[in-house]
């Protein structure tokens, strides 16, 4: 019946050589009922990302608990893609994560998987709900690696920890880095409460990563306002009046 | 059988050598010491005069005592019990009262102190603490310690678990005789987690325990982690509480090496010193920020179950060396006494 239909294309990611060798085993032992072809195994959720772009695919098989850049984060970067393929989630054992998946009708499999569940899952594949992905996110608060952007259809990820400052501007946030910048669409508070003490708000529009804060000066004339500069950044940002002092006290404690 | 010998065992005098209880009996003489002088002195300058020339005596009285307790401590405790504490009594009060009459004479003049009071002093404060360690060993009976170190025993977290089975899983097919030795090592391991906490076992068979361990992690992560073992100098024989070392390891590696794409190295450093073992885990302190909660609370309850096992003599140091980690337990060395415990089962 579904002998006309070409193979699923399949990506497998997990940072353990084991699991990957297993989920290798089962897509074999399932092959008569639904073809597979295996287009790769990724390690990490950047290396997923990259192989992704490479090469079509249709369904990604993530391991949730990933050093670097895990199974959630690299989730939300592939939702980035104009056509971004079907992922199913997998994990050992997190019982906060099944229960959010549950609520959200998210797929996902327990390691260790068994053929059936994994026919069911890979037979229904569908690309995740990006308010479903939030609110996993929200029940894993956990501070993204990157950020990432659509450009002409190819994801470019920021690693966060070039990031100079992100101001928002309308609808969008520039995120400047001490190469170029990039517009985002997400909400500057929400990136506030994402990474916490990494960045500090300085004005109402505007949030600096705190480990680049090079000074902060007074400007010249009766108007007590206030400047920082960061390094790797020539201009100047203002320090506004309401943010100065808990700006300082941050500094102090950091 | 030796379990139930072991619950119905009669209350015994405390181990006088144990660095807890001279502390216990120290502290109790001084707070007395203070108390008394207060009550018999109008103000403060009179205090220091009286408490210094009371301590002249007092002080060498305590430490001459202490010292005949800890070297009369196995004779008494052999003893039944009553006749344990008469005889505890009894050299609770000559020793003050013959550095009393020692001393006396060189202290002249200073305060009179009449042999009496001494006396009555040392009774009443010997009286006093060994009510007090009766009552704390009852507290810490072997029944409720058992309970309580049953409830504090170290549960594998399931996360483990789970991926171990899948790393065994993926091996069955492709390298079956590696499938065997993981699942014999997942064998000794969950024997040791079921198994009795409250008695201790010897070190041999808790490094043996975190080798199993090791392997199971080792088939998981692969290159990402390394050990470096030093145990040249370990004393195997020596007595520790069950999974005490495993735990710590574990933590290594869920907080120190899971977390980092490159992985890194433990390093177990087990050494006896004098009367001492040490036991030094490592770690590589993860840069992943997400990711260093639940580390206490093991370390809360190896702590805990220290302190039942060995009162004040055990210690659990955690030292951030820069970008390491490091766990520093130090207990006392000790040896089975008499019997050879032929229900252990063996482990390799």
């Amino acid at each position: 019946m579904n002998a006309p239909n070409p193979p699923l294309r399949v990506l497998i990611v997990d940072d353990e050589a084991p699991a990957r060798l297993r989920l290798r085993d089962v897509l074999a032992d399932c092959s008569a009922e639904l073809p597979v072809d295996i287009v790769g195994e990724a390690e990490n959720g950047l290396d997923a990302l990259n192989q992704v772009q490479q090469q079509p695919v249709d369904a990604v098989l993530l391991d949730i608990r990933m050093p670097g850049m895990d199974g959630l984060e690299c989730a939300a970067h592939l939702n980035r893609m104009t056509a971004p393929p079907a992922i199913i989630f997998s994990t050992a054992y997190d019982a906060y994560a099944c229960q959010a998946f549950d609520l959200n009708a998210v797929d996902y499999l327990l390691k260790p998987v068994r053929v059936d569940r994994l026919v069911r899952a890979l037979s229904r594949a569908h690309r995740l709900n990006s308010v479903a992905l939030d609110q996993l996110r929200e029940a894993h608060p956990k501070a993204r690696t990157h950020l990432s952007v659509n450009e002409k259809g190819r994801i470019v990820l920021i690693p966060v920890e070039d990031i100079l400052y992100l101001k928002a501007e309308l609808k969008y946030v520039t995120v400047c880095t001490a190469a170029r910048e990039f517009l985002i669409e997400e909400s500057l508070t929400r990136l506030e409460s994402e990474f916490g003490e990494a960045f500090l708000r300085i004005h109402r529009n505007c949030l600096v990563a705190s480990a680049r804060i090079r000074e902060i000066g007074k400007l010249p004339g009766e108007d007590d306002g206030h400047f920082l500069r960061l390094d790797g950044l020539e201009e100047r940002l203002m320090v506004s009046r309401r943010q100065y002092s808990a700006l300082r006290d941050k500094l102090k404690s950091l | 059988m030796k379990r139930k010998n072991h619950n119905n065992r009669q209350v015994e005098l405390p181990n006088f050598c144990h660095l807890g209880v001279s502390l216990r009996i120290a502290l109790t003489v001084e707070a007395a010491l203070v108390a008394g002088v207060v009550a018999r002195v109008p103000d403060a300058p009179a205090f220091w005069t009286e408490f210094i020339a009371l301590s002249a005596l007092a002080q060498p009285a305590l430490l001459l005592t202490l010292l005949a307790l800890c070297a009369a401590g196995r004779w008494l405790r052999s003893q039944p019990y009553r006749l344990g504490v008469g005889a505890t009594l009894v050299l609770g009060m000559a020793v003050p009262v013959l550095a009393t009459l020692w001393m006396g004479p060189l202290l002249a003049g200073s305060v009179q102190i009449p042999l009496g009071g001494v006396s009555l002093f040392a009774l009443l404060i010997g009286a006093g603490l060994l009510a007090y360690f009766n009552l704390r060993a009852r507290a810490l009976s072997p029944a409720i310690t058992e309970a309580r170190l049953q409830a504090l025993q170290a549960r594998i977290r399931p996360h483990f678990l789970f991926n171990s089975l899948n790393a065994v899983l993926s091996l069955v097919r492709s390298d079956p005789r590696r499938a065997e030795h993981a699942l014999e090592n997942m064998a000794d391991l969950f024997r040791a987690l079921m198994g009795n906490a409250s008695q201790l076992a010897p070190l041999e068979d808790e490094v043996a325990l975190t080798r199993a361990y090791l392997e199971l992690e080792q088939l998981r992560l692969g290159d990402r982690l390394q050990v470096a073992w030093h145990i040249k100098k370990m004393p195997g024989d020596a007595l520790i509480p069950p999974l005490v070392i495993q735990p710590l390891v574990e933590n290594a590696v869920y907080h120190g090496i899971e977390p980092q794409p490159g992985g890194g190295e433990i390093s177990l450093n087990i050494y006896r010193s004098a009367d001492k073992v040490h036991i030094v885990v490592r770690n590589p302190i993860a840069t992943d920020p997400g990711h260093h909660k639940g580390n206490r609370i093991a370390l809360a309850n190896i702590r805990e179950r220290l302190l039942l096992h060995f009162d004040l003599d055990a210690q659990l140091k955690l030292e951030p060396l820069g970008a390491v980690y490091q766990v520093h337990i130090v207990i006392p060395y000790t040896r089975e006494r008499t019997q050879p415990s032929a229900a252990r089962p063996h482990r390799r």
